[in-house]
């Protein structure tokens, strides 16, 4: 009850005017150049890092602090930190991008479901989304992780079955809100069936809901793959990835503190990244205050 | 009213149930079962099969499930594998620790954040306003494991002003009670400020979201004619009516806290109910693992329950509306 009505159209939040606006282009660009640019940088690293990822260093093993022969600085191993950390993009971007696709379309299919199908399903789905919201998801994460191999598929199947709440609570509390309208209810009259209505008429109207819950989730994805690639549950060793190279760092805190450091860096930026498209395309194309990802933390 | 609070409650108890239900066959599930994993070495086929037996698992899944039903409702989960102890025992120990923890930083969180929104919403379109919006947005971004290696590299290690993990002093036994409050809370700083401060955005936003349509509301016009003070008709009467709008983000928000304490945990070796399912997923220890998932489980619920009847409460039209309607 109180969520759909915290999120249905007589929640008193109009956002005020000009400022919001050109401050929504602003976070759009930013966030287009930090996607854009990080998916760039993932997908040229092989061009454009300065030594092979794995390359022992010339120099002498041993870490080395950033230095103008190593920008980033080099790992215990001798290994160039700005080449491990260009190459270690792929796994979480792979990751998130894979992920956040399933769990969105599970999640937008849910939500109309919810929200516009017969009251029974309605009912039964209300209570479903809430099953898999009170479920503490890390503890089923890590569960999935740790009892079976670690893999790719793995990963990238548990994120996915696990996040597609958050869009599936805003697609359904937004297509209530349309359920009543004039043209809604003209193609149902036609004669149209009840998933032409959601899918053609419906759903169009929600694609900036949608697009927000995606990019939301991408950001998301990305903080628990790190997370559980620090614990040595995601991504393995010979695999770079920015969550391994943090704990590698582990060891080393203070007086390697550029191993720590930069990776942390670009995941954040990664993330931030996609949460100011997912704020931009808010403010951009939404009337009054959005539906959020329906909840304050990121897992 | 009742009626509505009824329902809920229902509600509520069918969530449980299902979330509960969820945690078993969860486990059950997973390939392989926890008594292969058990002691390799010393165990052959004959003595597994016997703890098998002993735990139950050798019955027909069905009956195990309703077993399991009924050891939740009598809060008896049987011997932990890895701590040799009754669940239970283990679980109460760890749990007001991570009640600390998690409750410390949902306060700072929410008075931080309220505060912050409320200068927001007060002068929107500022600089600083714009300023600290964008701050909770990069706040939000950060990694939170990051965060707390982060804050113990630059306070613990580099500075030495806070501990770096832990909830005690190795000395404690030796100090006083007033002094063993303060090192508590010494322990508490760090990741009281990963937990709270990292997911305050949210707040900030919904805060100032909430208020700022209040404030340029006629009511409040006719209030501030009235001459009442700045500080009351904020605090006193407009909040009042953003009650329902921060009650329920507060509910919602409260799995990601549970969640948050995971990490915090295993950041900050802070011994509580995150930590204690970490180190039960990796020695397999499947008894502890499904009561304390049950349990983080079924407080969430709980909490979002209260939540949800806070909002009730706080809005009085839902109470005149709620008894014609459905409950979701």
């Amino acid at each position: 009850m109180s969520v759909a009505r915290l999120f249905s159209s007589s929640s008193p939040s109009v956002r005020h005017g000009s400022t919001a606006t050109t401050g929504g282009r602003r976070d759009l660009q930013l966030g287009l150049v930090l996607v854009i640019g990080g998916l760039a940088l993932a997908l040229g690293a092989g061009v454009l890092s300065p030594e092979e990822p794995s390359a022992l260093g010339a120099s002498g093993l041993g870490m080395q602090p950033p230095s103008s022969e190593h920008l980033l600085g080099t790992d215990p191993l001798g290994r160039d930190v700005l080449t491990r950390l260009l190459h270690g993009g792929r796994f979480s971007l792979l990751v998130g991008w894979v992920s956040m696709i399933v769990s969105t379309l599970m999640g937008t299919l849910i939500g109309l479901a919810a929200g516009l199908g017969p009251r029974r399903v309605q009912r039964f789905l209300t209570l479903l989304i809430d099953l898999f919201i009170s479920f503490p998801r890390i503890y089923l994460v890590l569960l999935l992780v740790a009892v079976t191999q670690p893999s790719l598929m793995l990963l990238i199947s548990v994120l996915s079955l696990s996040g597609w709440m958050a869009a599936a609570r805003m697609v359904r509390a937004e297509s209530m809100m349309l359920r009543d309208r004039e043209y809604v209810a003209a193609a149902r009259g036609l004669g149209l069936s009840p998933w032409q209505v959601a899918l053609r008429h419906v759903l169009p109207n929600l694609m900036p809901t949608v697009l927000v819950a995606a990019s939301l989730r991408i950001g998301q994805v990305i903080l628990v793959e790190s997370f559980l690639s620090f614990l040595g549950l995601g991504a393995q060793e010979p695999m770079i990835t920015w969550g391994v190279m943090i704990a590698q760092g582990r060891a080393y805190l203070l007086e390697g503190w550029w191993l720590t450091i930069f990776p942390g860096i670009a995941i954040s930026a990664t993330v931030l990244g996609y949460n100011l498209l997912a704020d931009g395309i808010r403010a951009r194309y939404q009337h009054g205050e959005a539906p959020t990802e329906g909840g304050t933390d990121r897992d | 009213m009742p009626r509505y609070i009824l329902r809920r409650l229902l509600y509520s108890l069918i969530l449980i149930v299902g979330l509960l239900t969820a945690v078993f066959f969860l486990v059950h599930l997973m390939p392989g079962d926890p008594v292969q994993l058990i002691g390799e070495q010393e165990l052959d086929e004959a003595g597994r099969d016997l703890i098998r037996q002993r735990m139950g698992l050798d019955q027909p899944l069905l009956q195990q499930y309703f077993r399991w039903l009924g050891q939740c409702f009598r809060g008896d989960f049987g011997t932990s594998l890895s701590h040799g102890r009754p669940v239970t025992q283990v679980l109460a120990e760890a749990l007001p620790r991570t009640l600390l923890l998690t409750f410390s930083a949902f306060i700072v969180r929410w008075i931080l954040g309220i505060v912050i929104g409320v200068s927001i919403a007060q002068h929107p379109g500022r600089r600083r306003s714009r300023l600290l919006n964008s701050l909770g947005l990069v706040l939000y971004s950060l990694p939170s494991f990051w965060i707390g290696l982060v804050l113990i590299m630059v306070f613990s290690r580099n500075f030495g002003w806070f501990p770096s993990g832990g909830m005690v002093s190795p000395d404690a036994l030796w100090l006083s009670p007033g002094e063993r409050i303060l090192d508590g809370l010494h322990h508490l700083v760090l990741p009281v400020l990963v937990l709270g401060v990292g997911n305050i955005g949210p707040v900030v936003r919904y805060g100032e979201s909430s208020l700022s349509p209040i404030l340029v509301s006629d009511w409040v016009l006719a209030a501030r004619a009235h001459g009442i003070p700045e500080r009351m008709l904020i605090w006193r009467h407009s909040l009042r009516g953003a009650m329902p709008t921060l009650l329920t983000l507060a509910g919602l928000s409260l799995p990601g806290l549970f969640g948050g304490a995971v990490v915090v945990e295993k950041i900050f070796a802070w011994p509580g109910v995150g930590l204690l399912a970490y180190q039960a997923i990796l020695t397999r220890d499947y008894p502890l693992i499904m009561a304390d998932t049950a349990l983080v489980a079924v407080l969430v619920a709980l909490a979002s329950l209260m939540a949800d009847l806070g909002c009730h409460w706080a809005d009085p039209r839902l109470r005149l509306e709620a008894d014609g309607e459905d409950v979701r």
